[in-house]
């Protein structure tokens, strides 16, 4: 729990979060228009998501069954019998002039998101429900100097409303919530979480106190879109609450709208004009039945997610928390760690370690997808088995890497082309340590002398130096003591 | 051979198949009848072209032996059907013009029979009246006179059209849509047979929706029997309503069997309301003495909550339509009307789109779905109904059908309880529990007022069980001889 010192004291964040994450589905929540992004406005738009009269909403079972993976994987409740309900208000871009969500009655309860602390701790986020409804078209107000324009090809795509407990207590617990949130959502395929094209939405809703003291007065900001953004609009609302706070005033209670740019929010409106919404349930769907088989059915279907896998990394690789951590942050890179592993008997830590130094490393600097990555798991794997064998010693396999990740050729070829196989002979690298022996009388009278001990160090660098660094460095090692004696 | 205008549709069916008279020929007579119906304003559009054109492919279907059920048979749609490329406006000014670009289930299904379409009549503006007044079109005048005057009445509502365009012998039969008696008082203001169906037997898809929970179309014609044709092809299950109920679609008129020895007839106590015209309760009670005189049990059973039913309704009715009708916002199609603000576009645009009582209801539906009103209003309208569909279902333990007044009046004049929406609202008083209750009902005129007005007879049965009610009608319309004409009949 983060603590914010103000001018009178210490004061305490009470944060709850309200994700929007858009199903992935084929089809929208109501309709059987496609949800496909970036399409042509109002190409995607059926005579149910424009509300022409008459049409009637049906249930799609897909986006149902995503709610219900979704539900499973945040450990939560599913309740068997949920219920539509139309939330009513105007607006041009919401056709029916309703949207049909869920309210008294949504598809899941109570649940439970553990997030992971940058200092390896963890802390259990409540879920206080997840919902399905539609989400609206986009009113464009900058096509033209005095209309607005409204794009439907999103009016009627199905959301997943998930609120969290006020559990969150600092913006980077907010960010850790986010980011795991994502990943879940993720592993479980039911929402590619992608902020940037609006697939995840955020709304902050905060309050502060003294420590121990009953909730405050909450606010809620809308439409904060990143991460990042979600952080600065809570350090901003929390200084800002402070700030009226501590001036003896009171905080009102009302929605407020995220400024990127300045990394402000500003005041929408107040209680006094938030919206009836006359809820009621919406008479053209039946409420929502489920089987218990059916749940139990995508339960069984279930994919191993994020916590279990990172225990299972830990337990059965013998991983770092944070090593295994990075690794199954999304599920592919984990995948790709575990196909690296299967590819023979290899090392789990040398392989965690290739894969999030060297391989991760490489594909940040080059922009490039696992997918098109140049050097795939069987080739990072064979690069692996060079160096347990000693064929290449791991400075070079650095080297080897590179070249095959510029070439897409496997390790075996580069070193064999580039001659960057490991000098094991002892023969020829005796030859190497005699000439630099002889080489520097200097150095060795500093050695023998026992005014410099370290100087066998630089003696190592030179003779890998003369091997254009394929000599073992522990052979080298050993033959120097030797000779020099010691 | 009488007449093609003048013969029920299961005649006119027969004569079809018989080949006594092309589906060119009835349908020319009707299109006649249509034009010479004009002065009662019970069609909006006339589609000539298009019921011609139907006509000859049934014709060329009749030739090749591959007729539907409803071949050739001339029928008026609705305004509330959304009909393909053919104005479907709900009667309402905010729709003006609007022509859909697909066909509502319900007339699809019509026309995959073969029916044909003489185009569409009039109603009370978005299903909303029990007089066909509130339609944008203006009134719809009932063909029916009382003995000795010329004021012109109203022929119920709100599928108002339907009900005088079957009575004056322009349509065979016709559409209509009944949210909380829309079918069964036009019927029996006007004197023809209306049934609404059971919630769920007919697709709402395609229908413009007033209030969804109620909303169920059904047909209305000449007799019980062409009820029961035209039902067997409006009706059956469809994915894209899923409030539609998938069950087996009987051949209703095989249910015409003429017997009901043996049947238990609920009479419900608490419909002798306060204030019922003694020729109502007596055509009543004449209706008890048919039904047992054909062997029929008659029963007397209670249904302790049916005095809440009409409150009930005129809450959970307008939440649902001020919901409904938020869609006509001037944005994406009907009528707009500009602004210079958002809100003052949608403001002028649905202050000059909606008629009084539209507006009306969607202030009420506004209202009950309010915070801070919502449980006692909406909630509790919720509950009640419940309640009243427990009391049809304790009844239908002992009972197989029950038998109540379609409407406590006749029809009255044009213009009468403009003034007072409660009046107005009291003529539902007996459709409206089994309405709120998703059951069947059906009304068959059964005789005539004083003033020679018809009056019907209304029988509710179990969900699903149409054919029951089918059955009985048919033994009352039988008993009730019903043979009595209005004063204006097209080509007459």
């Amino acid at each position: 729990m983060a603590l914010i010192e103000g001018e009178t004291g210490k004061w305490e964040m009470v944060i709850g979060l309200e994700v929007h994450a858009q199903v992935i589905s084929n089809a929208k929540l109501f309709s059987g228009a496609s949800t496909a992004f970036g399409a042509t406005p109002n190409s995607q738009v059926s005579l149910i998501d424009a509300a022409m009269p008459g049409m009637l909403p049906v249930l799609n079972r897909e986006c149902v069954a995503q709610a219900v993976r979704t539900g499973l994987g945040l450990k939560a409740k599913i309740n068997l019998t949920s219920v539509f309900e139309r939330k009513n208000y105007f607006y041009p871009d919401l056709p029916q002039g309703y949207q049909i969500s869920q309210y008294q009655q949504p598809i899941v309860g109570e649940g439970v998101l553990t997030i992971d602390l940058p200092d390896g701790s963890t802390k259990d986020i409540g879920i206080e429900r997840l919902h399905l409804e539609q989400d609206a078209g986009k009113s464009m107000h900058d096509q033209d100097p005095r209309r607005t324009f409204v794009d439907l090809n999103r009016s009627g795509v199905a959301l997943m409303e998930i609120v969290s407990k006020p559990d969150i207590g600092s913006a980077e617990e907010a960010g850790a919530y986010i980011h795991k949130l994502r990943s879940i959502l993720r592993y479980l395929g039911t929402c590619d979480g992608n902020m940037d094209e609006g697939s995840l939405r955020c709304d902050v809703n905060l309050s502060m106190r003294r420590p121990g003291e009953p909730l405050g007065t909450r606010t809620e900001t809308k439409n904060v879109n990143s991460i990042r953004y979600v952080q600065q609009a809570i350090e901003y609302e929390a200084r800002r609450q402070v700030e009226v706070l501590e001036a003896g005033g009171v905080i009102e209670q009302e929605t407020r709208l995220f400024d990127a740019r300045k990394g402000e929010s500003r005041s929408m409106r107040s209680k006094e004009e938030a919206h009836d919404y006359r809820y009621f349930p919406d008479p053209d769907l039946l409420p929502l039945v489920l089987e218990q088989e059916f749940v139990d059915g995508l339960a069984a279907e279930l994919p191993e997610l994020p916590d279990e896998k990172k225990r299972r990394f830990m337990e059965d690789y013998g991983l770092s928390i944070y090593d295994a951590g990075v690794l199954v942050a999304e599920q592919a890179n984990a995948a790709f760690y575990e196909s690296v592993l299967a590819g023979g008997k290899r090392d789990p830590k040398l392989a965690a370690n290739w894969v999030t130094v060297n391989y991760f490393g490489a594909l940040n600097a080059s922009g490039t997808d696992l997918d098109d990555a140049p050097v795939d798991a069987a080739k990072l794997g064979g690069l692996l088995d060079l160096i347990a064998d000693g064929t290449v010693s791991s400075r070079l396999a650095k080297e080897v890497f590179e070249a095959m990740w510029e070439s897409g050729k496997d390790a075996a070829t580069i070193v064999e082309e580039k001659g960057l196989k490991q000098i094991t002979d002892e023969g020829a690298i005796e030859a190497i340590v005699d000439k630099v022996i002889a080489d520097n009388p200097g150095q060795v009278e500093q050695y023998s002398s026992g005014a410099n001990p370290k100087v066998i160090g630089w003696f190592v660098g030179q003779v890998m130096k003369a091997s254009q660094g394929k000599a073992n460095p522990g052979t080298v090692n050993q033959i120097l003591k030797r000779k020099l004696g010691g | 051979m009488s007449a093609p205008t003048r013969m029920t549709l299961a005649q006119a069916r027969d004569a079809l198949a018989a080949k006594k008279i092309s589906a060119r020929e009835l349908t020319e007579a009707h299109l006649t009848a249509v034009e010479a119906a004009r002065p009662l304003n019970a069609y909006t559009v006339e589609t000539p072209e298009k019921a011609l054109a139907m006509a000859d492919a049934s014709d060329a279907r009749l030739a090749k032996g591959e007729a539907g059920p409803l071949e050739g048979i001339p029928l008026a749609i609705k305004d509330l059907f959304c009909t393909e490329g053919v104005e479907s406006t709900a009667g309402s000014h905010i729709l003006k013009d609007f022509k859909p670009a697909y066909e509502s289930t319900v007339t699809a299904n019509l026309w995959r029979d073969g029916a044909v379409m003489l185009g569409k009549v009039n109603m009370d503006e978005f299903a909303m009246g029990s007089s066909n007044m509130t339609s944008t079109y203006g009134g719809v005048v009932n063909p029916w006179r009382r003995n000795g005057s010329d004021e012109k009445l109203v022929p119920g509502g709100s599928s108002g059209g339907s009900a005088a365009a079957v009575a004056a012998r322009c349509a065979l039969g016709a559409t209509g849509t009944d949210t909380g008696g829309s079918i069964r008082q036009p019927a029996s203001f006007s004197g023809v047979v209306g049934l609404k169906p059971t919630y769920g037997r007919c697709s709402r898809w395609g229908i413009i929706a007033f209030a969804s929970s109620l909303d169920q179309a059904g047909p209305m014609a000449r007799s019980v029997r062409d009820c029961a044709i035209l039902l067997r092809s409006m009706a059956g299950f469809d994915a894209k309503d899923s409030t539609s109920v998938d069950v087996a679609v009987p051949d209703f008129e095989q249910a015409l069997t003429g017997d009901v020895r043996g049947l238990k007839v609920g009479i419900p106590k608490e419909y002798r309301v306060d204030g019922m015209p003694a020729e109502i309760d007596s055509l009543w009670q004449q209706g008890i003495d048919w039904l047992k005189a054909a062997g029929a049990e008659p029963v007397e059973i209670s249904l302790p909550h049916t005095k809440y039913a009409l409150p009930t309704y005129y809450i959970v009715a307008p939440a649902e339509a001020s919901s409904n009708l938020a869609r006509y916002d001037g944005v994406r199609y009907g009528l707009r009307v500009e602004g210079e603000t958002l809100d003052e576009m949608y403001e002028a645009t649905r202050g000059a789109g909606f008629g009084d009582e539209v507006k009306r209801r969607i202030l009420i539906g506004t209202y009950v779905l309010s915070a801070g009103y919502y449980d006692a209003y909406y909630n509790k309208a919720r509950q009640v109904r419940t309640l009243i569909a427990r009391d049809f279902k304790a009844a239908y333990e002992t009972v197989d059908v029950i038998l109540t007044p379609t409407a406590p009046s006749a029809a009255f004049a044009m213009g009468a309880n403009m003034d007072d929406p409660v009046a107005m609202y009291l003529n539902d008083v007996f459709t409206v529990p089994a309405s709120l209750a998703g059951l069947p009902g059906i009304s068959v005129p059964a005789g005539l007022s004083m003033d020679g007005l018809p009056l019907g007879l209304q029988l509710i049965g179990r969900a699903f069980d149409e054919e029951t009610l089918v059955r009985t009608a048919g033994v009352l319309e039988e008993a009730a001889a019903f043979t009595a004409e209005p004063a204006f009949i097209a080509g007459d």
